[in-house]
């Protein structure tokens, strides 16, 4: 078995939750506590991948990102990155796709920190940096947890929008979902069973360690 | 010094409410802030602690300006050194009883202070638990200890006792009145709970509609005239029941019920659920030698 695909997957999964985790704790803040104009727009834009077709995301981000393009032009010749067709372009796309699994668990675990912890943090000389990440954030781990987990697990799966953007070259843009398909246009039933057999685990641990951990019964099995 | 002069607007469920206070208060002392919910006590404390902006005022504390609306100062809690017990208590979940004092010191930890603290609540033994381990007094006592880790220069307290039994209460009160001997913290208490204001306060500010209507020691503020009395306690009235001439009273003053006898006309003047101040004078006293 090839396993570049499943290695490009992961990495792909794995750099498209860190930048998610990065912007998401920021948007996932300013969703929970902030109220202003423009709110239920941004909502909106960060749950629209929940209800899109895969395709019509990637469409468009293939006509905005093509070198043809005004924006790809532009990315091109100042920021040199070639989004069409690359890596890039698939963690690009994938941290759009699989914004929601980040900001919507972030948001509803700020939301559930009581704004008194925040208080009393304040009262007792905290600032807000040091109240977010002594208190705020310890007291959300599992919305913390299942923020990355969902966003992994999501990107791993992802399958149209990748196609549409990054097409299926080895070792750049052929992941895992894709090659299942490429083999299975090619009648080899054994190659793509092998993948989705590696996908299907993969996601299913994933998904248990999280139940397992958020339930607490992994802590119960460490008394 | 304290000196304070705040005004502010709030949108309460009958309408607006305008909040104005006014007053000076010495360092050291023992305040109670009384009255009835929707007063204002509450929305005092947290513009003390900085939590609330008032539209104007001043605020002066130990001549460091906290609060200037003229000038545009109103500095952060952070900046005030106050500590606040909640009324729900918000105690850190995921940290343990000393690990929550720690984190309250600021940069300089001083371990030695952290036990004197953990000492002076009697948590010495409990302090690697986390707080929802607790009952409701030690979380309570945590709470206490916590605000006065940050050597705050008042220390204000929203209701912190209302949650508990009249038996914990009790003990609480004492742990308040040891622990404002021993650290001579400004403290303000809010509190609804007449006994218990009579019981801890040196001072007394009376308050209603958004505004304080009365100050001073609590004899001053609920007693119509001073007595020459040596014994008092603040008990409430149970139940009176009329028996020939004399009417019989029977009184809670803390734990205990106590029995008392008056006469029909005073007996008339009572109904129970009344607040009562029972006093002995100089005058023959009960006095009996304990042996232990």
């Amino acid at each position: 078995m090839d396993w570049a695909p499943l290695i490009l997957t992961l990495r792909l999964a794995l750099v498209a939750t860190g930048i998610l985790f990065l912007i998401g704790l920021p948007l996932g803040w300013v969703l929970a506590y902030r109220r202003f104009v423009g709110r239920p727009v941004l909502e909106t834009l960060v749950s629209m991948p929940l209800v899109l077709p895969p395709t019509v995301l990637g469409f468009y981000l293939l006509l905005a990102f093509s070198p043809g393009g005004r924006v790809g032009a532009w990315i091109e010749s100042t920021l040199g990155i070639h989004l069409v067709f690359s890596f890039a372009g698939l963690v690009l796309a994938s941290v759009i796709y699989s914004l929601p699994f980040m900001v919507q668990p972030l948001q509803a675990g700020f939301q559930q920190v009581p704004m008194r912890l925040q208080e009393a943090a304040y009262t007792l000389g905290k600032s807000k940096i040091a109240t977010l990440w002594h208190v705020v954030l310890p007291n959300m781990k599992s919305a913390l947890l299942t923020g990355c987990v969902l966003t992994f697990a999501h990107t791993i799966g992802e399958f149209g929008v990748v196609l549409m953007i990054g097409g299926n070259i080895p070792g750049q843009t052929r992941v895992a979902s894709i090659a299942i398909y490429d083999e299975v246009e090619r009648m080899n039933y054994a190659a793509a069973n092998q993948y989705a057999l590696v996908l299907f685990a993969i996601t299913f641990i994933i998904l248990l360690l999280v139940y397992l951990t958020n339930g607490g019964y992994l802590k119960r099995l460490g008394r | 010094m304290i000196k304070l002069d705040l005004q502010k607007q709030l949108q309460g469920a009958q309408g607006t409410f305008h909040l104005q206070l006014h007053g000076d208060l010495e360092m050291g002392q023992f305040v109670a802030l009384y009255g009835a919910s929707g007063a204002g006590k509450t929305t005092l404390l947290r513009m003390l602690a900085g939590l609330l902006k008032p539209d104007q005022g001043f605020l002066e504390v130990n001549g460091q300006v906290w609060i200037d609306t003229q000038q545009g100062i109103c500095l952060p809690p952070q900046k005030r050194k106050v500590g606040l017990v909640f009324q729900d208590l918000a105690l850190f979940p995921h940290l343990t009883v000393k690990e929550n004092l720690q984190f309250a010191q600021g940069k300089k930890k001083d371990p030695q202070q952290v036990q004197a603290l953990l000492e002076a609540v009697e948590l010495t033994q409990l302090q690697g638990r986390k707080p929802d381990t607790l009952s409701g007094g030690q979380q309570q006592r945590v709470a206490l200890a916590r605000a006065l880790a940050s050597q705050p220069d008042i220390l204000l307290l929203d209701e912190p006792l209302s949650a508990l039994d009249t038996a914990m209460r009790a003990k609480l009160q004492q742990y308040l009145l040891a622990l404002h001997r021993q650290f001579g913290v400004t403290t303000m208490l809010v509190s609804h709970d007449l006994p218990e204001v009579y019981t801890l306060a040196e001072q007394v500010w009376v308050m209603e509609g958004g505004a304080v209507v009365r100050k001073g020691s609590p004899q001053e503020v609920f007693l119509s005239r001073k007595l020459s009395g040596k014994f008092q306690f603040v008990g409430q009235l149970l139940h009176k029941e009329l028996a020939d001439v004399v009417c019989l009273l029977s009184v809670l003053v803390g734990q205990e019920v106590v029995r008392l006898v008056v006469t029909q006309s005073e007996g008339e003047a009572l109904q129970p659920g009344d607040k009562l101040l029972v006093a002995s004078k100089a005058f023959n006293p009960v006095i009996m030698k304990l042996d232990y």
